[in-house]
């Protein structure tokens, strides 16, 4: 069987800034977004003012500014990765349950978080290894995964071992249940729901090669 | 009864062995470091703590869990770069841990602040943290019934106390100080600043002082 190759967009697998402007440049202007700790943080650093995007952070804000620097650090301005961060014109703050509301009441647009496993109908996995030392620590990584609208992850395809992180099911510990609809990894880009796991763009591998390193039958999107 | 207390010390001496404590902060932003001293210095143990995180580096809820004294941890991310004193003691097995997530740590003591008995919601369905609690399929998902977190006693911070016991915070400092005020039987909070009666905008108030008992201002 020959699968559709001209859905491969670049030559090479991407980097995470470049992932990190893929994802900002497919978020709808206007979105109020919550971007998970760590690689998803980076699209912070690519969404353009005109796309008026409104950032939440779960420790209760809407309208976060970039990372703090200098004189702007302020100990009781910081993101939930603890991080001080700066508030725009606009800002807002509020109690943490009411923050929660926001996910929780389905008003959050989209949220982008990380993940260890995603599996081809949109299960997440990405709170805990499931391993017998580890100390579980959950966050509001249950709330994101279940209330906002859009639950796009990033991730890099393969783990160090080379197995693939996309998988028929998780086997480590569920975040939530059907609830990724994308997946921005370096290699492609994967729209999961359903009725299974469509591949819209590739990078640095053509579909069927890519079709290889993942135990989950793909088709064009 | 609204009381305003000279010392710290004083504010927290009336806090037993056994008790249930909410501890306001989201990492250090609105923790209530010299109430937390205070409570140090008091004695008490044998505690159960609510707070969003089992306490960082080498101050305020991470003492108090170093020196044994936390039976119990309620919070939804124990584990940072620096939780090394809540780490050590959880491998020891010589601290109890009740993993929530985050939501549902924080409408669970609204939840008790409110009056409600429990609510049904879709945040942890299928996942471990969800084993063993009733399930109910409505508006067309599966949710979990979760139930209210009481406590006898909060300790907050607040940026302004006014005569009254109205509060208002700072920035995200906020955090979970309102909803902990609610819901403990005995909220006793640190303030930066205490203003007359009639000093706070009555339209930006968060906190009304019906939550309050004890004000101590800290420098």
């Amino acid at each position: 069987m020959s699968l559709e190759t001209s859905i491969q967009t670049s030559d090479k697998p991407l980097g995470r800034d470049d992932l990190a402007r893929l994802v900002a440049r497919d978020i709808t202007p206007g979105s109020f977004v919550n971007l998970g700790i760590g690689q998803p943080t980076l699209v912070s650093n690519y969404l353009e003012p005109e796309q008026n995007i409104t950032l939440h952070t779960e420790n209760g804000m809407l309208g976060m500014g970039p990372e703090a620097t200098g004189d702007q650090i302020d100990g009781d301005l910081i993101n939930a990765g603890k991080i001080p961060v700066t508030e725009l014109p606009g800002a807002s703050y509020f109690h943490h349950a009411d923050s929660f509301a926001i996910m929780r009441g389905g008003h959050l647009d989209i949220c982008v978080l990380g993940a260890f496993q995603v599996s081809a109908t949109g299960d997440l996995a990405n709170w805990h290894t499931g391993a017998p030392d580890a100390i579980p620590a959950v966050g509001g990584a249950m709330d994101l995964a279940t209330g906002a609208k859009d639950v796009f992850v990033m991730m890099t395809l393969l783990t160090r071992e080379g197995v693939s992180k996309l998988v028929e099911t998780c086997s480590y510990p569920l975040t939530g249940i059907g609830c990724v609809t994308r997946v921005y990894t370096d290699k492609a880009v994967f729209l999961t729901g359903p009725d299974g796991v469509r591949v819209r763009e590739t990078f640095g591998c053509t579909l069927e090669e890519l079709q290889a390193l993942v135990p989950v039958p793909l088709k064009a999107a | 009864m609204l009381n305003f207390i000279d010392t710290v010390g004083e504010a927290v001496a009336g806090i037993q062995d056994g008790s249930t404590v909410m501890i306001g902060g989201f990492g250090n932003a609105g923790q209530p470091f010299e109430l937390i001293d205070a409570l140090m210095d008091c004695g008490a143990t044998d505690l159960t703590v609510v707070n969003n995180n089992a306490g960082q580096g080498d101050q305020g809820l991470a003492l108090l869990i170093k020196e044994g004294r936390v039976k119990k941890m309620i919070c939804s991310f124990p584990r940072q770069s620096d939780s090394w004193h809540f780490d050590a003691k959880f491998r020891a097995g010589e601290i109890e841990l009740e993993l929530v997530p985050q939501g549902n740590l924080a409408e669970r003591i609204r939840a008790a602040g409110a009056g409600i008995g429990g609510f049904f919601t879709p945040t942890g369905y299928g996942t471990t943290l969800a084993e063993g609690k009733e399930t109910r399929f409505l508006d067309g998902k599966w949710q979990v019934f979760e139930t209210p977190i009481h406590a006898d006693v909060a300790l907050i911070k607040a940026l302004k106390a006014d005569g009254k016991g109205n509060l208002v915070y700072r920035k995200t400092a906020r955090n979970f100080g309102p909803i902990m005020a609610a819901a403990a039987k005995h909220t006793i909070v640190q303030v930066s600043e205490l203003v007359p009666t009639g000093g706070l905008d009555p339209e930006v108030i968060v906190t009304p002082g019906i939550y309050v008992n004890n004000i101590v201002k800290v420098a």
